[in-house]
Order: C-alpha cells, then structure tokens, then sequence
C-alpha cells in the first residue's frame, strides 16, 4: 500500500536522521521525503510517501515513529480529505522550433518554462504526484536531460467530510 | 551523597565550569555511584569530579565495556539509571556494545561521553567519532550539549527519559570545549517534552474486556515478562495468579517476577523452557502477556504460537503491541498500574480443573532432566549445588551460552530482582562486570557470577575491580573447554563440525585470579564440589571458581529453529 504520512517534529538538530534512520532500519520503504518547517517557530513538518505491505506493518510505523521523543504528531492522512502538492524541474532537449510544441504539451498541466537555452529548456510543474508524472511522461519522448522532484507534501483541507471511519492507529487515545 | 558535600556545594562558590554544572547536576539527581574512564576529552569533567570526590563512588573498570555492563548490573537490581562517563573516540566507541545490549533490555542508563570540541566537530580531530550518528539507532535519545547552559537541562531530562515509561539508555556527548568553559551564564532547569508523554495507566474498557475473557476462558495461561519487574508489580501479579488460578509462566528476562517453586509455576518458556510451559502457551485459550514483547526466542515459528488463543498483552510501549502476535485485547499500561486495576474490577473466575490436571500432567511426565554424573560434575547439578548453598536467594547473573540456560533452568528464582542476564542482545562478556554493578547496588547481597570459559575471558581485565574495591562476588566459571552453546549447534545442526568452537588452550584461571591477589579454586568432580561449596559461600570475598564441568552435555530441552513450541526435542523419555 501506498501511504501518505505526515510528522511534526522538534525542529532539533539530527532530527531527519533520526527519523529516516528508524523507516531504514526497520526496513520500511520511503519514495519520498520533504521537510520543511511550520508556522510555529520550532517545529517542522514532514511528509513521507511510503510503501508499506500491510496494516499491521503500518501500524508499526506509525507506532514507532510516535516514541520518537522529537515527533510531536503522526498522522496517516492518505484516506483523509487532504491537499498533496510536489513539484518537479523537468530539463527537456529542445530548439527554437520545438518550444512553441512544447508550450502547447505544458498549457493544460498549468507548467511553465522558467529556464531556456539553445538546446534546452526547464518546466516547472506542481501538483499532485499522478499529474507531475502524467508530465513527465509526455515531455520523455524529446529528451529528458535532468530531472528533480521535491516529494510530496501535504496536509488536512479545512474542511473534513463527516464520515469518517478511518482506522484508528493510536490506542492510547 | 555524603552530607558534607552537599552542604559545601551548598555554601561553597558557585559552579565554575560546563563540567562543575554538569557534576553538581549529577549530585543534584542524588546519582552516588559513577562507572566510568578517563581520557583527554574529560578531563575538565574528570577535573571536577576530583573536586568533589566525596559525593561519589567512582567505578574504574579496565575497559569502558566493562564500566558499561556494570552500570547496566546495577540498573537491574536496582532500579536506577547507570551512570557512565567516557571519552571521547574509542571511549564512546567502546560502550557502544552495553548500550545496544541497554537498549534491547530496556535498561536506564545516562551516558556522558567527552566530545572534540565545537570547533573541530566534523573535521575528523584527534579521537572524534560520530557518537550522536552511531548511538542514535540504539538509544532511546540522545543530546549532544550545544550550550552550557543547556547541561542542567539535558542531564535532567537524561534521567527523566532514560527511567520513565520504557525505560532504556540515554547518551549525552558534551564537546570539551562547553565542559571546560568557565560559567557565568543563567541557566533554567525546567523542561517540557510535548513528544514523551508515556501512557502508564490502562484504559478501563479493554480492563473490562480482559476481565470478561477471563470468565470465559476454559484454559488461560499468564505470560510474565521483564516489564513485570520493572513496574515492581510481582506482589500484584501473584495476587491475580492466584485469585483466578491461573497457570504462570515467563521469559527468560521475567525469571523472579512470579516465584519459581509456586504451585501455579509452570517456569520459563521459549526455545529452552519447560515442556509444560510451551504446551500451555500452545494450547492455552487466553493467553495474558504481561510485559513481554513476544521475542522470537519465546515464541518459535509464529504460525504456530498460541495458534488458538484470544491474545491480551499488556505493555507500556505501545509499539510492541500487535508488533509480532495479532492482538485481541491490548491494554497501553504500566504493569503494576493494569494488575491493580484488574484486581479491583474483576471478579474470582471459575476454576479450571481440566486444564491445571492436563498442564501438571505434563509438569510431572516431562520434567526438566539431566542424567546425573558420578565422576564428573554435571552442570545442570552445579546449578542445583549453587541454589542450594545461597537459599536459592542470591544475586545470579550469567554471561551468554549454555551455562546461562541451565541458570535459566535450574536456580528456581523466587524473588524479583535478583536475575541479571543479557537476554535481547546476548552479549558475551556481559555477565561478570554486571555482578560487579549488582554487587556495588547490593553490598550485602550474595552475588555469584555464572560465566563460561569463553565470556569469561571477554571481560575478565575487571578481577582488578574485585581486588581494588573488596566486593566479595563468587565467580563460578562453567568450564567446559567450549564455546559449549556453539558448539552444541554445530553438534545437532552441522554434523558436528566443531568450528572454531573448542577452547583446548586457556589459561591457569586459579592462579590468573591469585594475581589479583584472589582467591582461585578448582573443582573436578562431584565430591570437591560437595566438600568446597558451604566454603565458597561462607568465604567473605572474592572468589574465582574454575569448575570443571561435563564437556559435551547440551541444553535440553529445545526448540529447533522454525519450529513451534509444540515440537520440543530432547523432552525427558
Ligand atoms: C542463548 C539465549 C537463549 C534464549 N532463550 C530464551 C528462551 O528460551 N525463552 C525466552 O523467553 N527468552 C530466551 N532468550 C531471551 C530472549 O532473546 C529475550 O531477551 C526475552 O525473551 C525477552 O524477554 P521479555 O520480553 O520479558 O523482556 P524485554 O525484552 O526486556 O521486554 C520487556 C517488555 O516489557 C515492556 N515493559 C517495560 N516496562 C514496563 C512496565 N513498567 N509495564 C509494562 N510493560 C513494560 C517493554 O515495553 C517490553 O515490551 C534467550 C536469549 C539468549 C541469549
Ligand atoms: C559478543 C558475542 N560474540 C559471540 C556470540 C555468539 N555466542 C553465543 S553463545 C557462545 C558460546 C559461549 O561460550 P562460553 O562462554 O564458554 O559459554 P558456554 O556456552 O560454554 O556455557 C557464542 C560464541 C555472542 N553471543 N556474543
């Protein structure tokens, strides 16, 4: 399964490494990572895409990162009502009579072109993850020359539909 | 902490430097005992320790693996964080072995270890290791001091995490450069940790539900585990054993928690416990896990485990719920906190003839056994010969190997406490500078060190440790010329290829121990045996036993590896 999971975390020192050093040594797969801080001061925020095989190794993960003494709060927020941005820099191999061609592939993924050179140019793209790859896809045929993604980040919309059903992975509370 | 002390820090000038805070922060933690080692990195901390030498014992084992496993010794039988201090580079390096065996163990330590200073962090200076890098996956946390006003802090919050909740190891790395600065700044020692808020009281409804299974429940077995002695909770777990006749049974790390010669005693189970105590745990209806986090050498193959079972566990991390076992009932709690709460709520459940006559059945078919030995001594009998002579009340800890499962075996604790081994780790060379921590903890306790020839020559360097400070630990080496739990696999599962595994050269350890100005013996057989042991124990010192055991006997009985608990081998015929 394909989760998406945020942490805040004590905006200390070796944090990072705290927390992927415990997804790596209890063998748990990250796709991606982004990390940022918040609008409180000392916190920052952490959204990790992970692939895990099931709920109970889920659980774990959710469980183990929580007794980290710098995470303030996990959540598993993949089943959620959410807003999940990344963005991409797509390098694409391009010539004057290519870039208006190209213009036209990145108009409706709202992409823009942020860098041009004679043999080259960059789209910047944001959105959910299935859209930057849609991109991807379509702009592979030129050339791709270099590619940098951020990762997913993500949080609550304000507003959650009423129902909601959603395991429950803490049983403290 | 000696009374002079305190009033002279109490009149006396204020601290001068990082390491004067950090020592008065230590007298203020009411810490009196100190296991640690010298070296460029610490001598500011090692400064102001001399200044105030009459606040604590200050431990010099030979090796900071020593100074390490010592404190865990202590920890165990007492409760309180080890203190250990080292230096920076090979010092840290060398404790990293206790702190992993700490961490598995959930034992409290606070580890202060000397770092380069500030200003060299990260360039690869003299005797600079990555210690916050390498202790961070076998810590519960760990700091590394930033500012000096940071250290009245970070040691209390050292000691509020490393002995709360879970309770396990916690390293602070202080660059030389903040311990020797002088000190002029304010600082504040409240602290606030919104990420540690450990749960220790149990939800009432999952108490209710626990309680409901129980009156249902035709064959309930209760699993007691080390968190049992760490919440100090054996009286409550005996009082719930017995007002719903329940059959109890532990890990290797619970021994003591319940008494080992109660009727309702099934004794260890796992890979090397009793027949009756897996053939419960495999049959049981219910089982209760009362801090025991459901290790693979407990359990075997887990298809099988308490392949029938409703399964309550209660634990105080909730990590270790449903982490290995599915969990039906799962109760986030102190152990001592979730008995009392049990005891209160739930009412006397019926007896459970059947299934008490079906599990002393098994108990009086398939005892633990050995076949006794005329010429030579046995070393399960050894044991016997041990609980014998100490009451069966002594401080045991054992290194790693055979002799540590016929320990296991056959000293029938009846006391919490008084059970030091390394169980999640297994590390040898744990064993004897543990008893040495246990005996400073428990200076008027028995404490007998059970060692083989192999773990003993581990850490042995610490005899001088004996000497120097008087403690009268008995250390009975099982000498059987092998790395014998190896060497017993390579028997059964290699066709006995004995690689690597014998031990035919070692030296004369009756007269090693007489260097340290010890007492040494050497026993052979049965009756040298007899005639010396009231004296091994009579005796007000030190003691170095070389007692020469029975070379190829083997732990039995087992379970092989992948195999459940219902396939035990080596089962008395
Ligand atoms: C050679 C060898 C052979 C071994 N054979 C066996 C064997 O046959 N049988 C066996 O059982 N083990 C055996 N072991 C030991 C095994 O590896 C584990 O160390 C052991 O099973 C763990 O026991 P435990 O779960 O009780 O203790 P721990 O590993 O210390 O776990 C304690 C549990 O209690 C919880 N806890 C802590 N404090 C509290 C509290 N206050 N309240 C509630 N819960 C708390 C913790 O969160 C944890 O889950 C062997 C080890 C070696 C080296
Ligand atoms: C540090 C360390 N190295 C290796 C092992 C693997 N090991 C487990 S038991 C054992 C043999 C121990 O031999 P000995 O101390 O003589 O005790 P015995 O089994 O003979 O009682 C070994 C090598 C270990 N547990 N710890």
């Amino acid at each position: 399964m394909r989760r998406v999971i945020t942490a805040t975390v004590q905006n200390r020192s070796g944090v990072l490494n705290r927390v992927t050093g415990l997804l790596h040594k209890r063998q748990f797969n990250i796709e991606s990572i982004s990390v940022g801080r918040t609008e409180t001061d000392s916190i920052s925020k952490m959204t990790f895409v992970v692939e895990v095989p099931d709920h109970q190794k889920l659980e774990q993960l959710v469980k183990q990162l929580n007794k980290q003494i710098d995470v303030l709060k996990v959540s598993d927020i993949t089943d959620k009502a959410i807003v999940a941005r990344e963005l991409a820099l797509i390098k694409v191999v391009s010539n004057s009579q290519l870039r208006n061609e190209i213009q036209g592939i990145i108009e409706p993924f709202r992409a823009s072109i942020i860098d041009v050179s004679r043999d080259s140019l960059t789209v910047q793209v944001t959105g959910k993850t299935d859209k930057v790859e849609a991109l991807i896809d379509l702009l592979r045929p030129y050339g791709i020359k270099e590619l940098a993604r951020t990762g997913l980040t993500a949080f609550l919309r304000g507003h959650q539909p009423q129902v909601t059903d959603l395991p429950s992975y803490s049983i403290l509370k | 902490m000696s009374v002079e002390a305190k009033s002279e820090t109490q009149t006396g000038a204020k601290p001068k430097t990082g390491a004067d805070l950090l020592v008065q922060s230590l007298i203020d933690e009411g810490v009196d005992t100190i296991f640690g080692y010298p070296g460029g990195a610490v001598l500011p901390i090692y400064d102001a320790l001399y200044k105030a030498r009459e606040s604590f014992d200050h431990i010099l084992a030979r090796h900071e693996q020593g100074s390490v496993h010592a404190a865990e010794g202590y920890a165990r039988v007492s409760g309180k964080p080890g203190v250990v201090i080292a230096t920076s580079g090979p010092g840290a390096t060398n404790l990293v072995t206790g702190i992993a065996d700490a961490m598995m163990d959930s034992l409290p330590l606070v580890v202060f270890t000397g770092q380069v200073a500030r200003s060299v962090i990260g360039t690869d200076a003299f005797q600079e290791a990555d210690v916050m890098g390498i202790t961070t996956p076998i810590t519960k946390h760990n700091y590394q001091v930033q500012s000096l006003s940071d250290i009245p802090r970070i040691v209390k919050e050292a000691f509020h995490i490393a002995s709360t909740g879970r309770k396990g190891p916690v390293v602070v790395d202080i660059p030389k450069d903040i311990s020797a600065t002088i000190h002029d700044e304010n600082y504040d020692t409240d602290f606030h940790l919104p990420g540690y808020q450990p749960t220790t009281k149990p939800n009432p409804l999952q108490i209710k539900k626990l309680a409901d299974a129980l009156v249902r429940s035709k064959k309930p077995v209760l699993l007691a585990g080390a968190g049992v002695l760490h919440g100090e909770a054996s009286s409550q777990l005996k009082a719930f054993a017995v007002k719903h006749s329940l059959p109890v049974t532990t890990t290797l790390l619970g021994l003591g928690s319940f008494p080992g010669d109660h009727e309702l005693s099934l004794g260890m189970a796992g890979m090397h416990g009793t027949y009756a105590a897996n053939k419960a745990l495999y049959e049981c209806d219910l089982l209760i896990n009362i801090g025991a986090r459901f290790d693979d050498r407990l359990t075997g193959n887990l298809n099988h485990f308490a392949k029938y079972a409703t399964v309550a566990h209660i634990d105080i991390d909730p990590a270790e719920i449903g982490k290995n076992v599915e969990t039906k009932i799962p109760i986030v709690s102190d152990s001592k906190a979730a008995l009392s709460e049990l005891l209160s709520v739930a009412n006397e459940s019926p007896k459970h003839y059947e299934w008490m006559d079906k599990l002393n059945a098994y108990q009086a078919e398939c005892p633990l056994w050995y076949e006794d030995s005329q010429e030579k001594i046995s070393p399960q009998w050894l044991i016997q010969k041990i609980h014998e002579a100490t009451d069966g009340d002594a401080i045991v800890t054992t290194d790693v190997g055979q002799h540590q499962m016929w320990a296991a075996q056959y000293y029938k604790f009846t006391n919490a406490d008084k059970w030091v081994t390394s169980g999640g780790l297994g590390t040898m060379g744990f064993g004897f500078p543990a008893a040495i921590g246990a005996q400073l903890a428990k200076p008027d306790e028995t404490v007998v060190a059970i060692v083989g020839d192999g773990g003993f020559q581990m850490t042995l360097q610490e005899l001088s440790l004996l000497q120097e400070k008087g403690l009268p630990v008995k250390v009975i080496i099982v000498n059987n010329e092998a790395l014998g739990m190896v060497r017993q696999w390579q028997e059964k599962f290699y066709d006995e290829r004995y690689s690597e595994s014998l031990l035919t050269v070692q030296p004369d350890f009756v007269k090693l121990a007489e260097s340290y100005q010890i007492r040494g013996l050497r026993v052979e057989s049965p009756e040298e045996l007899e005639h010396i042991i009231p004296d091994i124990f009579n005796y007000n010192g030190p003691v170095v036993v070389d007692c020469r055991v029975l070379k190829l006997e083997n732990v039995y009985p087992m379970i092989a590896p992948g195999k459940g608990l219902h396939e035990m081998i080596g089962v008395k015929p």
